[in-house]
């Protein structure tokens, strides 16, 4: 089963959920499904990039079902909050959970990577309802993102930018040039997330070239560092954001400290499934543990 | 011949950015450090919260400018042709071009006449460069009223666009009560019959001073100002080209992939006529006065005519 039925079902219903623990189940059945839909379009493109969009699925669940002020009716409103996927090659996660949100048919998650396709294999603006910048060359951006929380405050506008890198990425200098100029700014508009899965294409991050400490360079930008400890955790993620909101006078940096691959379990930790599609009988593997998995949240 | 006044079309994009500025109210103004060089500084007098210093960083410079453009403002990406096309070549082909933003970037100090810095910042790549950006709009202007005009032109068209300006000052030749700027028209400026002469920038004084040069040797040149590389002006290159039989391009660019190479794409593929390419010779440049560098490498009237007469009698 792969339509996006029950989560739009889910997802309408989400604004009226007041409690926690509710929402935090609701949020863990949408992540499922977003989960599902990435492994489907990965698996329909034999290409992509699982590991990244699964470490991140409940920062995108959370972020588009919970945080952000946004209408997939209206994707181009100009008071909308802006996200910027600067990890660009974990569209599929983006992608997975925009159709689970209602800005496009989650049948569209077959098509992704394929000629003729509005789901290229990094996010295009030009492209696909809801993707607010052409990203996917690594450390770029993050620059976008500052630009617009920049223009946020040049037109005295109140919505906020956020923006997810991958740990890897944050040793491309680009991103300390930006990183300086939005502590420069005291862009307190910005959230800058990392995803620190601790792994990248030739290994481990501190193996390649460690970019540890990643806290302390941020605050030594100027931003207020927030550290989270599982940011698999819809609670975490849910202080994170909230403590994000109260930060005045300086951008904040949210540091979550995800597992690659989570919820597959043959793909957890394994940086070889940083940019590799599953053959018919990992994607069945695959498909029947989030299946068992979304059973087990129905039934809480 | 009383003295011309002459203007760097650096100056222009400054004063040029100060009226836009006036008039729209979304107009902003990027810089890396070099507000005093780009002549922006002008604009962040007149609006300094509408100007922002990225510091020395033109890579994130052109990202910063796209967000800006991707929400609504039309943001003027100033640095020199050498970081705003050469080290900043990825973030504006991903950032700008890909997306297609509105983004508006103002590059000066291009070619050789940056003068004493010498070749690490003499830029003569910068159009080859951006030419291969699809959908990106070149200007190079070749005089003060020119550089105003492309500047506001920019504003008002809708898309990337790249603007080449000088460092040195020169001279104000389209004072002309008809001057009319629209990007993509090439200006025909001079009649001829034997050869036309093809120039872009600051080589289109030049141009005019070797077809005067010329016709004291009994050449007839016509000259025809390219100030928008792309789109290029086919029909004009073409009937010119119809028309003497022999064309000659003059740019103080590397004669790979600027005008040079444009035009012999577009005379190759329509109309093919003997092409002389005038400009750097696959070679950097070196300190020394702009004028003097221009006069050694062959940009100055006198350069201009002899290759044109060698040429001519091959």
């Amino acid at each position: 089963m792969e339509t996006g039925g029950d989560a739009f079902l889910l997802s309408a219903s989400l604004p009226i959920l007041k409690g926690k623990i509710m929402t935090e189940l609701e949020l863990k059945r949408i992540a499922n499904q977003v989960r599902k839909s990435i492994l489907t379009g990965v698996y329909s493109a034999k290409s992509g990039h699982p590991g990244g969009s699964l470490s991140a699925a409940e920062l995108f669940t959370y972020l588009y079902f919970e945080e952000m002020n946004i209408d997939p009716k209206n994707p181009k409103d100009p008071d909308r909050d802006r996200f910027v996927l600067s990890k660009g090659h974990t569209a599929p996660g983006l992608y997975a959970t925009l159709a689970n949100r209602g800005y496009f048919p989650v049948e569209d998650m077959k098509t992704l990577r394929k000629i003729g396709s509005h789901l290229q294999g990094h996010p295009c603006i030009a492209h696909t309802p809801g993707i607010d910048m052409s990203s996917g060359s690594l450390g770029q951006g993050i620059s976008a993102a500052v630009g617009m929380a920049i223009a946020a405050k040049l037109q005295k506008k109140n919505y906020r930018v956020y923006t997810l890198l991958g740990d890897g990425e944050i040793q491309e200098g680009q991103v300390w040039e930006a990183s300086m100029l939005a502590g420069h700014r005291k862009l307190d508009n910005l959230v800058v997330i990392v995803d620190n899965n601790n792994l990248q294409i030739d290994g481990t991050v501190e193996e390649v070239c460690s970019p540890y400490p990643i806290d302390a360079k941020f605050e030594a930008f100027q931003f207020h560092v927030i550290n989270v400890q599982d940011g698999n955790d819809f609670v975490q993620l849910k202080a994170a954001f909230a403590e994000a909101h109260e930060v005045k006078g300086q951008p904040t940096a949210i540091i979550m400290k995800t597992v690659k691959g989570k919820g597959i379990s043959f793909m957890e930790n394994q940086a070889s499934w940083h940019g590799s599609a599953p053959n018919d009988e990992q994607y069945e593997t695959a498909m029947k543990e989030l299946e068992e998995m979304e059973a087990a949240l129905c039934q809480k | 011949m009383s003295e011309v006044k002459k203007i760097a079309t650096r100056e222009s994009y400054g004063n040029a950015l100060v009226e836009l500025g006036k008039a729209h109210e979304n107009v902003v103004v990027l810089d890396a450090d070099l507000a005093a060089a780009t002549k922006t500084g002008v604009f962040k007098k007149e609006f300094p919260e509408r100007h922002i210093d990225c510091g020395i960083a033109e890579s994130n410079m052109m990202g910063v400018a796209a967000g800006l453009a991707a929400d609504g403002m039309v943001p003027f990406a100033s640095t020199f042709a050498m970081f705003a096309a050469g080290r900043a070549f990825e973030q504006v082909r991903n950032s700008i071009g890909y997306p297609h933003l509105n983004v508006k970037i103002g590059a000066t100090h291009a070619g050789i006449s940056v003068g004493e810095d010498g070749a690490t910042h003499q830029c003569n790549e910068d159009i080859a460069l951006m030419r291969t950006i699809p959908g990106m709009t070149i200007l190079n202007p070749s005089d003060d009223i020119e550089a105003r005009a492309a500047v506001k032109a920019a504003y008002e068209m809708d898309g990337p666009v790249y603007m080449r300006f000088g460092r040195l000052a020169v001279p104000v030749i389209n004072d002309t009560a008809d001057y009319k700027f629209e990007i993509g028209k090439g200006v025909h400026l001079r009649e001829g019959t034997d050869v036309t002469l093809i120039a872009t920038g600051l080589c289109v004084s030049a141009a005019l001073d070797a077809a005067d040069l010329l016709e004291e040797e009994g050449i007839s040149a016509k000259v025809v100002n390219i100030h928008t590389i792309k789109p290029l002006d086919e029909e004009l290159i073409i009937s010119s080209a119809a028309k003497t039989g022999k064309v000659v391009t003059i740019e103080e660019h590397s004669v790979i992939g600027g005008l040079g190479s444009a035009v012999c794409e577009v005379l190759s593929e329509n109309y093919s006529v003997p092409v002389k390419r005038i400009g750097i010779y696959d070679t950097f440049g070196e300190s020394g006065p702009a004028s003097a560098l221009l006069e050694k490498y062959g940009l100055d009237g006198k350069g201009i005519e002899k290759e044109v007469k060698k040429f001519m009698n091959k």
